[in-house]
């Protein structure tokens, strides 16, 4: 079976500006691939010639096999396309919209009704429809806009930045329906600049930064090559140090091991969630006053930064923009409690 | 690499392999079926914004109103005379001004990413233009009929039969059909609604008021006169005369034709060109 879609070499330039310098990129058929980067780095140049709007200088362009560069017109009926902006018809109603978008795509007038109802049922604007696109909410837009981009039952779907903007649980409910769409075997290619959605999504992720790969691979593999987890512990007093280091080293080995002048400890440790009730009590008994005690384990956020950094082929200056990072706290009464990710 | 195209029209989860419904290239009927389709979008768009068909039909009585009630004594001694005078002009006048729409609707639509979504369809390409472009000549019928009504209202008296007023709407509809591709242009080409509505009005007050729409040409001097006689709206102006108040056609329609022509040729191509190259 053909990859659904395969890119080599891919190079754009606009003007002075190498939007996509060499670009490689594969995603097997039923997949959900995450493409990250920040601003500029060239995720939506990707995804405009991925669904035949734009041309690349040259590169070629595989969508379930068929050459996307020499036969758009056969890629289009294989793929859906959700842009980064709602591209729905504010002065139509949710139902005309695909209704419209049906017939475009060459099904008959009573199919055409059919699919425009059953998909404004199944993103749960049925109550919406007859009403003007202009007064739904962003969620309710971008849903509709998601549903317009499964009209035809593409095999293809390229989401551009899905919930950019979008309130936690109009997010939560796109999130679903990319679950569902990939459930039922459909390829999907996703650009985020939240760490998290690929997280939670992806099957595998592809950083993205000025035109190229900067690094690829699942969302645990990325993880873990920032790091395994640590263990920090802050202490109230940055002078009971050494009688700290004694404790913790006696609970959780000889693992590499740095401190701040802060009272700071951080250590590298397997398994730290089960070492912290122990930790915690040695700690205790030795009267050292603990600020704060916590598992932290890498984000993808770290990997994203890792990997974007200043001097890995990354201009200083860009602006990821990404949520702090994450930090597990875990405090010494629940630290039995394994986490949930 | 093997191609395998998988079906699309297939809803089951098995789907057979190689029924995909490709779409060929010269698939003139399919062409026309999406211009309709979307011709329809304007029309239902029409519909809707109520405030659209008020400045339709609003705008051709207020410059009826205004012209010969205002001026039409001055310039022709009474507002009869000049109803009859300028009436066939406000006619053109009224679609060249509603074609400005055209150009604004494309340039939201290229902006708003709409045409990305049909542009990623299997669609022919240059459906979305044709669809809107024959949307709003439609459109224009409104505003034709808001022409002749309230005309017809204040004292306006066809001279002529029903078959030459047919033919006046026919070439005024023509020259809108061709004048809305010189909008189109400006639509596809540049970045904010806003500022295609402001160089369309800048093009459409010399084309308009710069001919025999309103006043003779004799009464002018003599290097405006050189103006309005070169220009296509004078020629569009007396041919709608001809053929709603009497007077000679011929010459005039076959010169309003051969400019209509002369606007597709040129800009139909370069819109196209332009809207194919900007993504």
């Amino acid at each position: 079976m053909p990859d659904a879609i395969a890119v080599e070499a891919l190079h754009k330039r606009y003007g002075d500006v190498q939007a996509l310098d060499g670009l490689d990129l594969t995603v097997e058929q039923g997949a959900v691939m995450g493409l990250l980067g920040p601003n500029g780095a060239g995720k939506t140049t990707v995804v405009r010639i991925l669904a035949t709007l734009l041309r690349p200088d040259s590169g070629s362009v595989r969508v379930c096999g068929v050459d996307a560069l020499r036969e758009p017109e056969r890629v289009r009926p294989l793929i859906g396309l959700t842009g980064q902006y709602a591209a729905v018809d504010e002065k139509l109603t949710g139902f005309e919209n695909l209704r419209m978008l049906a017939r475009l795509a060459r099904r008959g007038r009573t199919e055409s009704r059919d699919r425009a109802d059953e998909l404004l049922a199944e993103f749960g604007l049925a109550d919406a429809a007859g009403r003007l696109v202009r007064t739904y909410s962003g969620g309710m837009r971008r849903r509709l806009d998601l549903a317009a981009g499964l009209i035809a039952r593409p095999e293809v779907i390229f989401l551009d930045e899905p919930t950019t903007g979008l309130d936690p649980r109009s997010r939560t409910a796109i999130w679903k329906v990319v679950a569902d769409l990939s459930a039922a075997g459909t390829t999907v290619l996703l650009t985020t600049q939240y760490l998290e959605e690929a997280d939670r999504l992806a099957h595998t992720v592809v950083v993205v930064d000025h035109g190229t790969v900067i690094g690829r691979g699942t969302p645990q593999e990325l993880k873990d090559r920032v790091g395994g987890e640590r263990l920090e512990v802050r202490l109230q007093d940055a002078g009971q140090y050494e009688r700290a280091e004694r404790v913790i080293r006696g609970v959780v080995g000889d693992g590499p091991c740095s401190h701040d002048d802060e009272g700071r400890i951080s250590v590298a440790v397997a398994g730290g969630a089960m070492l912290m009730p122990e930790l915690a009590r040695e700690l205790h008994a030795a009267q050292v006053v603990v600020a704060d005690l916590a598992v932290r384990r890498p984000t993808l956020d770290d990997a994203f930064f890792a990997l974007t950094e200043p001097g890995e082929g990354s201009i200083s200056g860009a602006d990821p923009a990404p949520a702090p990072p994450e930090a597990e706290h875990v405090t010494a009464v629940t630290a039995g409690r394994t986490d949930q990710r | 690499m093997t191609t395998t195209i998988r079906p699309t029209e297939d809803t089951s989860t098995h789907k057979p392999e190689g029924t995909a419904h490709v779409p060929r290239k010269s698939d003139a009927s399919a062409m026309v079926r999406h211009t309709l389709t979307l011709t329809w979008r304007s029309l239902v768009k029409l519909k809707k914004q109520s405030e659209q068909l008020i400045d339709l039909t609003l705008q051709p009585i207020l410059f009826l109103v205004m012209f010969v009630y205002l001026f039409g004594g001055a310039i022709e001694g009474s507002t009869h005379d000049y109803l009859q005078f300028v009436l066939p002009g406000v006619l053109v006048q009224t679609v060249v001004f509603a074609s400005v729409g055209t150009g604004v609707g494309l340039c939201t639509d290229m902006s708003t990413g709409v045409f990305d979504r049909f542009r990623s369809l299997p669609i022919s390409r240059i459906a979305p233009l044709t669809g809107t472009v024959l949307g709003d000549v439609l459109r224009f019928l409104v505003a034709v009929a808001s022409v002749f009504v309230f005309g017809t209202i204040i004292g306006f008296r066809f001279q002529t039969n029903v078959f030459a007023v047919a033919a006046a709407v026919g070439l005024v509809m023509l020259f809108a059909f061709a004048f809305c591709w010189v909008v189109a242009l400006l639509g596809v080409t540049m970045k904010q609604p806003r500022s295609v509505q402001g160089v369309s009005f800048l093009m459409m007050f010399p084309l308009t008021f710069g001919s025999n729409l309103f006043a003779k040409t004799s009464t002018m001097p003599g290097w405006l006169q050189a103006w309005v006689k070169v220009n296509p709206i004078t020629a569009v102006t007396n041919a709608s005369r001809g053929l709603l108040t009497g007077g000679p056609v011929a010459h005039h329609a076959t010169v309003a034709v051969i400019w209509a022509f002369a606007l597709m040729v040129v800009f139909i191509p370069l819109t196209l060109r332009q809207y194919n190259r900007r993504v």
